[in-house]
C-alpha cells in the first residue's frame, strides 16, 4: 500500500511547482533569519549615515535571501514525520507498529534497558545528541555512547544520587549526592566535592555561561562558574523546599516551582526573582522550556498541564486529564510528559498541544524523567526499573550545525571546540529575560532624580563593596579580632546609610502654611483658612 | 500510515580516508543559536582587546642622514625604493625591506627642498635652495644589490640653474613636464634647460606643488600669502584660488576621487576641498596640536597620512573628521615630510632627528603570507568589533592611545579654550535678537574668500 502512495506522489512532482509558491515559502522562511523588523531611516538627517545604514540593511535583506535558499535546497536531511490516514489515530500507534515500517538504523533506537536493582533513573544528553548519562538513585552512574551503544565507563557511588547533569561536553559530568555535589571525568574519577552548596536537590548547567546552577534541599539557588570555580551567586529564595528547576535555554534564566503553586524565575546578579507567576493552585510538579524561550509548560497536582506564553505571561492552554511528574520539549516543539507508567506525547506543528502519541509501559515501571535526545526522533524515558528509548518522529532537528553541536565529532574538534566555547564565556550579567537587548543603546536620560529602583541597585553595589574591601593588617597589637569585625561592621553600615538627598520621600519642603495648601486637601474644619485663588 | 524518522549513516557524515579533509554541515537556523548577540558581544570585546594586544606598528628605522629629513619622494614603478633629502643636500634611496641606503646622490649644495620622480620611474628630479635642478638617473635594481656594503653613489644627469631658491618640485602623473615652485612657478621639460612655461601667483613665494593624478594638465599650489590655487597648463592664468587664515603648508590629490584635494594647514588642521566648488570645505580633519607639515593620501584613497610640527604622525579616514590613528616616539622629533607606500601597507615618516621610520598603516596587521582560515578570522573580527565599536565598554577599548604628554595637555588646553568660547558665543547669541548673530561653520569659517578667475 506504501509502495502506490509513492507512485502517486511521484506523478505530481513532475509538474513543476508555480514559481509564485517557492516564492511565497521562501520569503516565510527569510523572516526567519531576518531576527527582526529592519531600522527605520526616514527619521535620520544625517545622509552619510543614512547611505551607511541603507547599504547595511540591504546585505541583512541578501543575507537572509541566501539562507532562506540554503535551508530549502542545500540541507541534507529532512525532518521526520508521521501521518495516518482515514480513522486512524496518531496516538493509538505502538511503538511496535512503528518498528515495523521504520528503517534498521532508526529500530535500534527502541530498546528497554532493566537495571531493577539501582532505582529510579534521571537522564542528561550533551548538546550533540550522542552521549547519555544516566544516574541511578541508588548510587549507579552511567556514561553512554549512544551512536555505538558503547558504556564508555559506569561507576557505583555508593550513596543515593539525586540527579545528574553534564558540563559542557562529554568529558565532566556533575551528580548530586547524598550530603554534597560532586564533578566526575569522563573516566569516573572525581574531580571535585562541591561542598558549599549543601545537599543539592537538581543539577543543571548554563552551557553559554558556564555556570552549574543548583537548588538544595533548604531552597538555596547556587550558581557557581566551573572554569574557575568562583560561586558567583547563592540566593536564599525565601520560598521553601523545592526539587523543581529548569533552565530556559533562550535566556539562561532558572525557573523553580513552589509549593504553593507559583514558578519564579531567577538570575544569578540579583537577590530578588525577575518573575514570580502564580500557575497552579496546589504545589508545581514540574517545569519544561521549548527552546525558542516563549513557550513554558508547567504541571501540578491538580492533573492538569498549562502552557503559558513567556512574553505576555499568559496561559495559553490547559491540558486536562493526568498529573504529569515530568515535562520535557523536543527541539521541534512537542511536549512529553510523564505520570506513572505512562508517556504522552502532546503537539503538532502549528503550536497547538493535542494528542499525538503515547506509550505505555509495564505497570511497574514508574517513570522519573522524560528527556528529548537531540538531533534524533527519540524520547529517553528514565524509570524505575532503568531506562527506555522510543521512536517519536518528527521531534528531532534532522540537519545539525557542526559549528553548533557535532555528533560525529572526532576528538581534535571537541578540543577545538572547546577552546572557543570558553573564548566566548558569557558573563553572568547577560542573563537577562530579553536577551536581545544586549548590545541595544539606552535612551539617554537627562540626570533626573535616580528612581528608588536605582538607588536601591546603587546600595546594593555600595554594600557588596564595603564587604568586600580588605582590611589593613596593623601591627604592635593593634590587629585585635573585635576591633577588625567592628570596623568591618561600621563600613558596611556606613555604606547602607543613605544621603539625606537621595531620599525622595523624604524630601519634605518646607513647612506649608495652611493657606498655601490645596483646598481640596485640607479637613473640612479648616476649609475656611483655604486661600481662594 | 506513512513514517519517517531520522536516520543518519555515518559515512555520509564522516570522512572516508584521513586524507579527506573533515566533513562540515551548515544550519544556519537562528533557534540553534541562543543568545547569539551576546556572544556576539562577547567576541567584539574579545576582538577589541586583540588589537590592542597585537597594536605593534613600528617596523624600523632607517638612518644614514647627517641632517634633518626635507622631503622624500616614492617611485611609482618600483614599490621597494624610496627616496629621501635631507637638509645639508644628501639625498639617498633606501631599500624599504633591508633599511640601507642602495645609492646616494650627492651634489646639492644647502638643503634639497623637493624631489620627485618621473612617471616611468627612470629619472629623479631634486631641486634645492642652492638655485639648481638636478635630474638623475635611477639605478635599476639587480643582483648585485644583494652585496650590501657597497653604496653606489651617482651622477647627476642634467643640472639646471635658475635666478631664485627652489622649494617644491613635483612630476606630472602622465607627461613629460615637472614644476617647480620657489619664486614663480616653472614648468619644466626634462631636455630644456629653461622653463617651458611661467606662472606668477604673486609677489609671495609659493611653498608646495601637486599634479592632478586624474587630469595631466592641472595642478595646485600653495603660496605664502595664505592662498592655494589651482591652475591649468595650457591657459596662462590661475583657474581658481581659495584664500584662507593661514598658510598650507602641503596639499595632496586623492588618487581615487582626483577632484578632491586635502591641504595640510599651518593651524593644525587639514582641509578637504571638492575642486569644483570651493566655497566650503568638504571636511575638516581636526587632531593635531601643532601645524601640519605634509600629507600624502594611501593609493586606496581612502585614508591619508599626515606629519605635524608636534611630533606625531596621524592617520585620517577621507571623509572623517578625526584621525583613526596616531604614532609617536620619544625619539622622533619634528616630522616634516610623510608617505604612504604605494601597497597601502606602509607609512614612512621622515623627521628632524634625521631618521626615516617605517610604521605600520594598520598597527595590528598581520604581515607576511596570511593563511585563508586566517584572513577570514581577521575580517570577521574587524566586521564584529566595527558593529559594536559605538557600546562604551568596547568604544572605549578602540578609543584608548597613549599620547605623549606635550600633546595630551596642548589638547586639553585646547579644548578647555575652545568650550570657553562656545560658551560665550552661545550665551551672546541667545540673549540678542534671532538673526544678528550668525554662526560660519566650520567648515568656512576658515576661508576668506575663493575666486575663480576668468
Amino acid at each position: 500500500m506504501e509502495v502506490a502512495l509513492e507512485d502517486n506522489n511521484l506523478m505530481e512532482n513532475i509538474l513543476p511547482p508555480d514559481e509564485q509558491e517557492i516564492d511565497v515559502e521562501l520569503e516565510a522562511k527569510e523572516k526567519k533569519y531576518l531576527r527582526g523588523e529592519g531600522a527605520n531611516l526616514e527619521s535620520l538627517k544625517d545622509k552619510k549615515l543614512k547611505t551607511q545604514l541603507a547599504s547595511r540593511e540591504k546585505l541583512y535583506g541578501k543575507s537572509a535571501k541566501a539562507a532562506a535558499k540554503i535551508e530549502k535546497w542545500l540541507l541534507p536531511a529532512s525532518a521526520g514525520y508521521l501521518e495516518t490516514d482515514g480513522l486512524e489515530k496518531t496516538w493509538r500507534i505502538k511503538q511496535t507498529d512503528i518498528a515495523k515500517e521504520v528503517d534498521i538504523l532508526s529500530s535500534r533506537n527502541q530498546y528497554d534497558i532493566v537495571l531493577p536493582d539501582f532505582g529510579p533513573y534521571k537522564l542528561d544528553f550533551t548538546a550533540s545528541g550522542r552521549h547519555m548519562l544516566a544516574g541511578g538513585r541508588k548510587g549507579h552512574l552511567a556514561l553512554v555512547d549512544m551512536m555505538n551503544m558503547n558504556l564508555i565507563r559506569e561507576i557505583h557511588v555508593r550513596e543515593t544520587v539525586r540527579d545528574v547533569a553534564f558540563l559542557h561536553n562529554d568529558q565532566f559530568f556533575a551528580a548530586a549526592q547524598k550530603k554534597y555535589a560532586y564533578i566526575y571525568g569522563r573516566d569516573g574519577t572525581e574531580l571535585h566535592c562541591l561542598k558549599e552548596r549543601g545537599p543539592v536537590a537538581r543539577l543543571r548547567f548554563l552551557k553559554n555561561h558556564f555556570l552549574l546552577a543548583s537548588v538544595n534541599k533548604i531552597g538555596q539557588l547556587h550558581y557557581q562558574d566551573v572554569t574557575y570555580g568562583d560561586m558567583v551567586a547563592s540566593i536564599r529564595t525565601g520560598k521553601g523546599r523545592t526539587d523543581v528547576m529548569e533552565v530556559n535555554p533562550y535566556n539562561g534564566v532558572v525557573a523553580l516551582g513552589h509549593s504553593g503553586g507559583t514558578v519564579t524565575m531567577w538570575k544569578p546578579t540579583s537577590q530578588a526573582p525577575l518573575v514570580q507567576m502564580q500557575c497552579h493552585p496546589g504545589p508545581v510538579s514540574s517545569v519544561a522550556f521549548h527552546p525558542n524561550g516563549h513557550l513554558m509548560a508547567t504541571s501540578g497536582k491538580e492533573r492538569k498541564v498549562k502552557i503559558w506564553d513567556l512574553r505576555k505571561f499568559e496561559e495559553v492552554q490547559t491540558i486536562h486529564g493526568f498529573h504529569a511528574k515530568t515535562l520535557s520539549f523536543s527541539q521541534k516543539g512537542l511536549l512529553a510528559a510523564g505520570t506513572g507508567s505512562f508517556v504522552q506525547v502532546l503537539g503538532d506543528g502549528s503550536g497547538n498541544y493535542s494528542r499525538y502519541m503515547s506509550h505505555s509501559m509495564v505497570k511497574g515501571y514508574q517513570v522519573e524523567k522524560v528527556m528529548f535526545r537531540p538531533y534524533e526522533d527519540v524520547l529517553g524515558i528514565g524509570h524505575s526499573m532503568g531506562w527506555s528509548s522510543v521512536l517519536i518522529p518528527g521531534s528531532g532537528e534532522p540537519n545539525f550545525d557542526s559549528w553548533v553541536a557535532n555528533p560525529f565529532e572526532t576528538s581534535k574538534q571537541r578540543r577545538e571546540k572547546e577552546v572557543h566555547l570558553l573564548l566566548d564565556k558569557l558573563p553572568p550579567e547577560t542573563i537577562m529575560l530579553d536577551p536581545s537587548k544586549i548590545g541595544a543603546m539606552r535612551p539617554s536620560r537627562r540626570k533626573d532624580k535616580p528612581t528608588r529602583g536605582e538607588i536601591e541597585a546603587e546600595k546594593e553595589v555600595a554594600v557588596e563593596a564595603a564587604k568586600g574591601v580588605e582590611m589593613k593588617k596593623k601591627t604592635k597589637g593593634r590587629n585585635k579580632p573585635s576591633k577588625r569585625t567592628k570596623k568591618k561592621k561600621e563600613m558596611v553600615e556606613n555604606a547602607k546609610k543613605t544621603f539625606p538627598g537621595e531620599e525622595q520621600g523624604n524630601v519634605a519642603g518646607k513647612k506649608r502654611r495652611i493657606g498655601e495648601v490645596d483646598a481640596a486637601e485640607l479637613p473640612a474644619s479648616l476649609k475656611r483658612f483655604a486661600r481662594k485663588n | 500510515m506513512r513514517i519517517k524518522t531520522i536516520s543518519r549513516s555515518v559515512d555520509e557524515f564522516t570522512r572516508e580516508r584521513s586524507q579527506d579533509l573533515q566533513r562540515v554541515f551548515h544550519n544556519f537556523d537562528p533557534s540553534l543559536r541562543p543568545m547569539e548577540k551576546a556572544v556576539e558581544y562577547q567576541r567584539a570585546l574579545t576582538a577589541a582587546k586583540l588589537e590592542k594586544i597585537f597594536a605593534r606598528p613600528f617596523v624600523g628605522a632607517m638612518d644614514g642622514h647627517r641632517d634633518g629629513i626635507s622631503c622624500m619622494a616614492k617611485n611609482p614603478n618600483y614599490l621597494k625604493g624610496i627616496f629621501s633629502a635631507s637638509m645639508d643636500g644628501d639625498i639617498r634611496l633606501w631599500d624599504i625591506a633591508t633599511r640601507r641606503t642602495v645609492c646616494q646622490f650627492p651634489g646639492h649644495q644647502g638643503a634639497v627642498r623637493g624631489l620627485t620622480v618621473s612617471t616611468d620611474g627612470n629619472v629623479l628630479v631634486s631641486c634645492g635652495i642652492d638655485s639648481t635642478v638636478r635630474l638623475w638617473n635611477v639605478p635599476r635594481p639587480s643582483l648585485e644589490d644583494s652585496d650590501l656594503s657597497s653604496e653606489k653613489s651617482a651622477e647627476p644627469s642634467a643640472v639646471y640653474v635658475c635666478k631664485n631658491a627652489l622649494l617644491a618640485v613635483d612630476h606630472q602623473f602622465e607627461g613629460e613636464l615637472f614644476a617647480t615652485a620657489g619664486a614663480q612657478i616653472d614648468i619644466w621639460n626634462h631636455n630644456r634647460s629653461q622653463p617651458v612655461h611661467s606662472f606668477k601667483p604673486g609677489n609671495d613665494s609659493v611653498i608646495s606643488v601637486r599634479f592632478n593624478p586624474g587630469e595631466p594638465d592641472i595642478l595646485a599650489v600653495s603660496s605664502n600669502d595664505r592662498r592655494m590655487i589651482i591652475y591649468d597648463i595650457r591657459m596662462s592664468s590661475a583657474a581658481r584660488e581659495i584664500r584662507m587664515q593661514t598658510k598650507t603648508n602641503s596639499i595632496a590629490w586623492n588618487p581615487m576621487e582626483p577632484m578632491n584635494f586635502t591641504g595640510a594647514n599651518e593651524d593644525g588642521n587639514c582641509y578637504s576641498f571638492d575642486g569644483r566648488k570651493n566655497e566650503e570645505a568638504k571636511c575638516v580633519h581636526k587632531d593635531h596640536v601643532s601645524a601640519v607639515m605634509d600629507i600624502d593620501f594611501s593609493p586606496t584613497g581612502r585614508e591619508f597620512v599626515t606629519g605635524s610640527y608636534d611630533r606625531s604622525v596621524r592617520i585620517f579616514p577621507y571623509n572623517g573628521g578625526h584621525s583613526r590613528e596616531i604614532y609617536h616616539t620619544k625619539r622622533m622629533q619634528r616630522v616634516f615630510c610623510v608617505k604612504y607606500s604605494s601597497d597601502a601597507t606602509y607609512v614612512i615618516s621622515g623627521s628632524d632627528d634625521t631618521n626615516l621610520r617605517l610604521w605600520k598603516a594598520k598597527a595590528s596587521e598581520q604581515l607576511g603570507v596570511i593563511l585563508p582560515r586566517e584572513q577570514k578570522k581577521h575580517e570577521y573580527n574587524e566586521a564584529v568589533k566595527n558593529r559594536y565599536k559605538h557600546l562604551p565598554e568596547i568604544k572605549r577599548i578602540v578609543r584608548h592611545r597613549h599620547l605623549p604628554k606635550p600633546i595630551y595637555k596642548a589638547i586639553a588646553e585646547s579644548r578647555a579654550v575652545n568650550n570657553a568660547k562656545k560658551r560665550k558665543d552661545d550665551r551672546r547669541k541667545a540673549s540678542s535678537a534671532p538673526g544678528t548673530i550668525v554662526t560660519k561653520p566650520l567648515r568656512t569659517r576658515r576661508i576668506i574668500n575663493e575666486r575663480e578667475v576668468e
